[in-house]
């Protein structure tokens, strides 16, 4: 598909007729994995075992694809503002749910390999898309020096995995090549150690503390239809493949995993939240809570059950939309301070209900789809028998990201101003209340995604 | 089916006025809606037994939307459901800037106050518990006073930690429930071991007394009631902090037995400290809302007493308190709210000899300020009488520190009608004049429902009954 747009964009010089096609690939893409998770109609290409399509993985893929038509639909036209490569834009856009397809499916180290590195170099280009602008060419080039350091620390830990167990395969991974003996599997060095290098690797890309410094920078510095993006459907991806990788691996390092993940989460939250409370933009703000809501999603690794994976999808949904309207209506508005929302709900008063719903499902409020989403992910911990410490800072930090979420809010509709916005259509604004019900509905009915999961 | 529609017509009915264009159209609108939900609650509590109703909601994690309309749940949906309309009549006349937005949120914190205290399933209660608290934080954040903004943020952190305190503590419930859900009865025949219960009992109670509040969770309720717009005010003192009261009869105490009598004579030290903490401060007031704030303090402190006693009289007591205190509160606010718009000011310094400006409203202030301090024939009297009488039961000094504050309401209550009523009119108070007729009206209804109940308030003890046995047959 990815290639289809590239041509499209020489023999087309109309943007809105570029969007229109991407729309309509996306539309073909959607249903095609639909219809291919309900094994109606299918594809069967043979992989030697390389990639393993799995019903999870499928529905994962429907949402990623799901979520990028959303994101299209409401953003689309930002992106034709970017210059003249929108066809361009669409290409790599469709490289980057290629790698997610990819992430959503791998059988081995080589293909997740393969998965994040298709899914980042496009994302290194989409950084500095805006050319004329500094910050974004400085954001993509810190993004492309420490994507590749990380890269080349993930190949390091799977050179040493396959030290370790002469295999690419995750079963190769999952049993070690030493026989188990009195049922205590022992790990060598070179398994733990390439084990914990792939973590730091993974925690990278999915900006888990410490390794996420990158992450202000680069979604500050990126044009703003691609943070909503990066942030959204790579995100979570990310965290798939993550999830995915170390699920059936978390016995090898015995007590010692629950400690170091422990350690991630909390670090996560802190330098999430915490930071989150100091920012003036609210661009800013987002890419600090961005990293804040990683480490809640990082529980659904930490729990590693049933409740744990229906969490991560509730998770996933509850924050690309909510996440992907609430950009929408930022890159409507001129000024990306605090300030420059103020007044924001005389002068638009449909904005800023649709900008108070995605951010109060952000905050996790009950009625909104956030609120479940978090909800599974703290009911995942306890099941599991996580400790309760854990749990209370973490609705402690929950309760920090209140602050900054109502600050908007506040900013909204508590405060005089005229705020500047571009033109906006009708078209954009029944859009963004779809948005909004959605938020809400899953809310109230979180059973309706969940079902569909499990068909 | 009644205990759905006590939900879902607020509900509507705030949804529908959010969208009305014209303000006066909301205004009447919301006063219709409040009249005939309370014709429901007024239906439900003439129902004989307990009202249930039951539908599948989240079939997958065991939750289900159960209503269960027992005696104290049917007496505090027709509070709320008798306040919302005499507030509505006693701000007819208020204009506020964007009023289909006001009534509307006003009816949607009544569908979540309903929804509290008619949730017999956790999750479903948490949900509405939340749902009371977004309307409210909205209604003063906007139409609030001058340092609105902080102090309601204030406000929402403190209720919000607590909610999240609670809900990590249904979490461990519902995992230590035998059938996976949320339902009342099984969170109740949850076996604990003691430590767990310990921590779980503190988990809830934070929760339940920021909300109350409590001394020590108590500051930023003076603060919360001054700057929100006074109708705010009444929901959030007649009625809001009985969410906290109620909660802990329906849900802590049945859930946590043991640990509730253990940290029984904590909780009454604390709330005997905050009764006469909250006393002495309003006594130092100068501000008419403020002295009604602490000693709104000092009122829900012997509640929260009364209630670790482990004693039905006190439990009874704690019954009708609940009521009378919100009719009472309400009243009180009225009065004050009418002195601010007629005057622009509620400083004491500044009023006086309004009783010859205005007598009516000096005489029904006078009523609402005997009823502050429970005189006999009060509807605050009999159910104060019966909480100190099972505090006499539990600790004969507690009583007596306790029994101090009466003294000092008498003294603050007093001193206000004294400062504000009487005395010599002067530049300020000149411009009184006698109140409209439909605060007439508002405030007529509620010195009825104090005297009735005071010289008659056996009909509240029959309804109430039922609950308070089951909570002592259950020990």
């Amino acid at each position: 598909m990815g290639v289809v747009m590239m041509f499209t964009g020489i023999f087309t010089n109309k943007k809105p007729l570029i969007t229109l096609t991407a729309i309509v690939a996306l539309v073909i893409l959607l249903v095609a994995n639909i219809l291919n998770s309900y094994g109606i109609f299918s594809i069967q290409v043979d992989t030697k075992d390389l990639l393993h399509f799995n019903k999870m993985g499928m529905f994962f893929n429907t949402l990623m694809i799901a979520g990028t038509l959303l994101f299209v639909l409401l953003s689309g036209s930002e992106m034709e503002k970017l210059g003249n490569k929108t066809a361009d834009f669409y290409a790599l856009i469709f490289f980057v749910l290629c790698g997610t397809a990819i992430l959503t499916s791998f059988n081995g180290m080589l293909m997740l390999f393969l998965g994040i590195e298709i899914l980042s170099i496009p994302l290194y280009i989409l950084t500095g898309s805006d050319k004329k602008n500094l910050k974004s060419n400085e954001a993509s080039l810190k993004y492309f020096l420490m994507g590749s350091f990380t890269t080349g620390i993930m190949l390091m830990g799977i050179v040493l995995l396959y030290g370790a167990t002469g295999s690419f395969g995750m079963v190769g991974v999952n049993n070690p090549a030493l026989p188990p003996s009195s049922g205590v599997q022992t790990a060598s060095f070179l398994q733990v150690a390439g084990f914990l290098l792939l973590f730091a690797a993974m925690s990278f890309k999915v900006s888990a503390a410490p390794f996420h410094f990158w992450t202000p920078d680069v979604y500050d510095g990126a044009p703003s239809v691609f943070t909503s993006f990066m942030s959204t459907i790579v995100k979570a991806a990310g965290f798939f493949a993550f999830i995915k990788l170390f699920a059936s691996n978390t016995s090898l390092l015995g007590p010692t995993w629950s400690i170091i993940l422990s350690f991630v989460i909390v670090a996560t939250l802190f330098a999430g939240n915490i930071t989150a409370v100091f920012q003036r933009s609210i661009k800013r703000m987002l890419a600090y809570s961005s990293i804040a809501q990683a480490g809640f999603m990082l529980f659904a690794l930490y729990s590693n059950n049933d409740l744990g994976t229906e969490g991560l999808i509730l998770y996933t949904v509850a924050y690309c939309l909510a996440t992907i309207g609430f950009f929408a209506i930022l890159m409507k508005v001129k000024d990306y301070t605090f300030d420059g929302f103020n007044g924001l709900a005389s002068t638009q008063p449909v904005l800023a209900l649709v900008a108070t719903i995605c951010l109060l499902s952000l905050a996790g409020i009950p009625l909104t789809a956030g609120f479940f989403a978090k909800y599974f992910m703290l009911a995942s911990v306890v099941k599991a028998g996580g400790p309760i410490w854990l749990v209370i800072v973490a609705v402690l930090f929950a309760a920090i990201s209140a602050y900054y979420y109502f600050k908007v809010i506040q900013a909204m509709y508590f405060k005089e101003g005229q705020p500047e916005t571009a033109e906006i259509g009708q078209g954009f604004k029944i859009g963004l209340l779809l948005v909004a019900a959605a938020i809400v509905l899953v809310g109230v009915l979180p059973s309706i995604v969940l079902n569909w999961f499990y068909f | 089916m009644i205990t759905l529609l006590l939900i879902l017509t607020p509900l509507v009915t705030g949804l529908i006025a959010l969208f009305l264009k014209q303000g006066n159209a909301a205004k009447n609108f919301a006063l219709l809606a409040s009249v005939a939900i309370a014709a429901l609650a007024l239906s439900a509590v003439f129902a004989p037994g307990t009202i249930t109703y039951d539908a599948s909601w989240l079939a997958s994690i065991g939750s289900r939307i159960t209503l269960k309309a027992d005696g104290m749940a049917k007496m505090l949906t027709l509070l709320t459901a008798i306040s919302f309309p005499v507030i509505f009549t006693a701000i007819y006349n208020n204009t506020y800037k964007q009023a289909s937005s006001f009534y509307g949120l006003m009816l949607l914190s009544q569908a979540g106050l309903m929804g509290v205290f008619l949730a017999s399933d956790a999750l479903l209660f948490y949900f509405f518990w939340e749902l009371a608290l977004i309307p409210v934080y909205f209604l003063c954040s906007i139409w609030g006073g001058e340092k609105r903004i902080a102090v309601t943020f204030k406000f929402f952190v403190y209720t919000f930690v607590g909610s999240l305190l609670m809900l990590i503590g249904i979490l461990f419930m519902y995992f230590n429930t035998a059938d996976q859900s949320f339902s009342w009865q099984s969170f109740q025949a949850v076996e604990l071991s003691a430590k767990q219960e310990g921590v779980l009992f503190w988990l809830f109670f934070i929760a339940f007394a920021i909300k109350m509040p409590i001394f020590p969770f108590h500051t930023w309720q003076p603060d919360a009631y001054e700057q929100s717009p006074t109708a705010t005010t009444m929901v959030m003192s007649g009625i809001m902090v009985k969410m906290g009261v109620f909660a802990v009869i329906r849900w802590l105490l049945p859930m946590f037995p043991t640990a509730a009598a253990q940290s029984a004579n904590l909780i009454i030290i604390l709330s005997v400290i905050g009764m006469i903490y909250a006393s002495l401060i309003a006594i130092r007031q100068d501000d008419i809302k403020r002295m009604i704030a602490y000693s709104s303090i000092a009122h829900i402190g012997l509640m929260s007493a009364a209630m670790f006693t482990n004693n039905a009289t006190a439990m009874d007591g704690v019954m009708i308190q609940m009521f009378s205190h919100g009719v009472n509160v309400i009243g009180l606010w009225i009065i004050a709210d009418l002195i601010e718009k007629q005057l622009g000011t509620t400083n004491m310094k500044e009023l006086g000899g309004l009783a010859q400006k205005a007598p009516v409203m000096a005489i029904l202030l006078v009523v609402m300020a005997l009823a502050n301090v429970a005189l006999p024939l009060t509807n605050a009297f009999i159910g104060e009488f019966l909480m100190f009488n099972g505090l006499f039961q539990y600790n004969m000094v507690m009583a007596g520190i306790a029994g101090i504050s009466i003294i000092l309401a008498a003294v603050y209550t007093l001193n206000m009608v004294q400062r504000v009523i009487y005395g010599n009119v002067n530049a300020t108070t000149e411009k009184a004049s006698e109140m409209p007729f439909n605060i007439q009206v508002a405030l007529v209804i509620i010195t009825l429902m104090i005297l009735v109940f005071g010289v008659y308030p056996q009909p509240l003890l029959d309804l109430t009954g039922d609950t308070v046995s089951a909570i002592f047959v259950n020990k």
